[in-house]
């Protein structure tokens, strides 16, 4: 019998995140002959354009509508996908923070085997899945093997699959709310109280056009002066990497990544930022970007158009005062 | 409150440059220096926080060899009353799944309210507090940036989400939350602290102690292996100026102006 994948699909007020055109991508590369189920919970009358929309890239979609899933709780939600979800098979999550949430505890109610945060597929030999990971921030890969005979719950991570555009599924929704939730849904051990939104900070970053962005490679509070002098000479803004905020040495407002802000610059300066995925996801628009770095190795020359090896504590001074000088 | 916050010994990130061994089989661990997981720093700062504003104690445990007797010293030194190591030929070559079992089992052992783990370690899974939570059959939320204790049965808690927004959540004890960066300002710990505990005994639990079958953690439990370690190769990557200070910056000014990267 060929194998079932499921994606456990993300929406946000009606709109269905772009990792759920992601997933059937890397469902199909885990295996080309597997039949792909898209899962979908929430409540109410936008939950019916959710699917309708996820239908137009999956075949095959299950809806679990109940107003307790209004605010969607992973431990609310782990039992009712549990009851549905049949042994054996594949469930996929896009790794971020609801998956997060959600995954470790739902691989240990199915009894299934877990990996997380996979960023590619390479094969599965004898009921063993090869895939990658990273390890180490980026810095290194590694080939792993996934038992997945008794069902798997996989993380994926969001952008290391192509989105599938296409949109000419035509699927059909089938509704499993009355399966997945026998009677009512109780409260549970953990209730949702509100969302607070986000500071709004003195400067938006999600406007500028050049950024100057300041990593832990800034080693020091009184050093982050030198990269508001080159910000300023280049007539752009600063924003930085999570620990820059979490050591209080800028506010939030100005974090770039997946937890931070979403920025799209015609030029991004990374200074000291080793290249996390969870950075790099807060950059979109692909940006001409610069990274100085004194490890030749660190993943952020990967992704940079131009690297400069060096201690950023004495490169950068010396690049603001040739800026300021040509600026005269 | 009785606190226990799960903490693991890793290659310290601000200190080395990890690369990997000749014949691909690990990273290369001579002149390694390490620490306590960043993530589960700030989850024992939130601990002795918690503690001293309602009472109670903080244990802090790890699985690992003996080394990571030293990372436990390290966070009793920053307030934590207790360290446990669970250590024990078996438990080598765990996945998260055999952590997290072998977790629970130390857990069965004692009466705790609440447990932290960090959001995620060195290899970026972020899966043993979920794992846990859910063997423990309590209540779990993940990334976790504040907690407000309401009174000895529920606590109020953060977590972050996209865009730096929060999702507030009550949530019932017992739990296990991971805890994010940022939640605290971790205390500084210096020799002298650490000199102070060190004389403290660290109990160490094995498999028998803690009642666990070898069979079902280690190598020989685990579903997830880790077959070798390579550097990925990744499209062109970048150009990387090469020169005098002076011609590279004088390249790179060049850019920056043909760019729009100069106003
Ligand atoms: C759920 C979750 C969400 C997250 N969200 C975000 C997010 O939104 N944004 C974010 O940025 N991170 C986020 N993170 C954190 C992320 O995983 C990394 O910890 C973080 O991005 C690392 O920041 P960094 O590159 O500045 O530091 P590091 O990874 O420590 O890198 C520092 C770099 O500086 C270099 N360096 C050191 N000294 C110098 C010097 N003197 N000169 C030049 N180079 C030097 C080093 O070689 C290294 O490459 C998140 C993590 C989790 C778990
Ligand atoms: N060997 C270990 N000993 C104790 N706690 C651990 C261990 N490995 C992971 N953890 C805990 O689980 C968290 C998440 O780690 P991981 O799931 O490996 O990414 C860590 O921050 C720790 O709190």
């Amino acid at each position: 019998m060929a194998r079932q994948i499921f994606v456990y699909v993300i929406h946000k007020d009606g709109v269905v995140d772009d990792t759920a055109f992601e997933m059937i991508s890397a469902a199909r590369k885990l295996d080309p002959g597997a039949g792909v189920t898209a899962v979908v919970a929430g409540a109410g009358e936008r939950l019916d354009a959710v699917c309708n929309d996820v239908a137009s890239t999956y075949t095959e979609v299950w809806k679990i509508d109940h107003d307790a899933l209004e605010h969607i709780n992973a431990e609310v939600l782990r039992e009712p996908l549990v009851r549905i979800l049949p042994t054996g098979g594949i469930v996929l999550v896009p790794h971020e923070h609801f998956g997060m949430d959600l995954a470790p505890g739902l691989s240990i109610k199915l009894d299934a085997a877990y990996l997380p945060d996979a960023v590619d597929f390479d094969g599965i030999e004898d009921g063993n899945l090869k895939a990658v990971r990273e390890e180490h921030s980026g810095q290194v890969s590694t080939h792993v093997s996934c038992d997945i005979t008794a069902g798997a719950v996989i993380t994926v991570r969001p952008g290391s699959f192509k989105a599938d555009e296409s949109k000419n599924a035509k699927g059909t929704v089938i509704d499993k709310s009355a399966e997945a939730i026998e009677g009512d849904l109780p409260a549970g051990n953990r209730r949702f109280i509100e969302i607070v939104e986000a500071e709004v900070g003195d400067v938006d970053i999600t406007k500028s056009d050049i950024l100057v962005s300041v990593g832990r490679g800034i080693e020091d509070e009184e050093n982050m002066e030198i990269i508001f002098d080159l910000a300023e000479a280049m007539g752009g803004d600063v924003s930085c990497s999570r620990p820059i905020v979490d050591a209080k040495w800028l506010e939030k407002s100005r974090q770039v990544g997946t937890s931070g802000q979403t920025v799209k610059p015609k030029v991004y300066l990374a200074l000291g930022i080793s290249g996390t995925f969870q950075h790099l996801g807060g950059i979109k628009g692909a940006p001409f970007m610069i990274a100085v770095n004194k490890n030749p190795k660190a993943p952020i020359f990967q992704m940079a158009d131009v690297g400069v090896v060096d201690d950023i504590l004495d490169f950068i001074p010396e690049l603001t005062e040739k800026i300021n000088e040509i600026k005269g | 409150m009785e606190i226990l916050v799960c903490i693991k010994r890793v290659p310290d990130p601000a200190e080395n440059e990890i690369e990997i061994n000749r014949d691909g089989t690990d990273i290369e661990r001579d002149d390694l220096v390490y620490s306590v997981n960043e993530w589960d720093n700030y989850a024992v700062e939130e601990a002795i926080q918690i503690r001293d504003k309602v009472g109670g104690s903080v244990t802090v445990v790890s699985v690992g060899d003996e080394e990571a007797e030293e990372v436990l010293r390290r966070e009793m030194a920053m307030g934590a009353d207790k360290g446990i190591l669970l250590s024990d030929d078996a438990f080598e070559g765990s996945d998260g799944k055999g952590i997290a079992k072998i977790l629970k089992a130390e857990v069965d052992k004692g009466k705790y309210d609440l447990i932290l783990t960090g959001a995620q370690a060195d290899d970026g899974a972020g899966q043993v507090g979920g794992m846990l939570a859910a063997m423990l059959d309590w209540a779990y939320a993940s990334l976790v940036n504040i907690i407000e204790v309401i009174d000895d049965r529920k606590i109020k808690v953060g977590r972050e989400i996209a865009g730096g927004n929060q999702e507030m959540n009550e949530i019932d004890l017992p739990c296990v939350l991971s805890i994010q960066t940022g939640i605290n300002e971790p205390r500084y710990v210096g020799i002298r602290g650490i000199r102070k505990v060190a004389s403290m005994e660290i109990p160490v639990h094995g498999a028998g102690d803690i009642d666990i079958d070898p069979a079902s953690v280690g190598e020989s439990g685990a579903r997830m292996k880790r077959l070798d370690y390579f550097v990925p190769e990744l499209g062109d990557g970048a150009e990387i100026l090469e020169g005098s200070t002076d011609e590279i910056i004088d390249k790179l000014v060049e850019l920056l102006k043909a760019k729009g990267g100069i106003k």
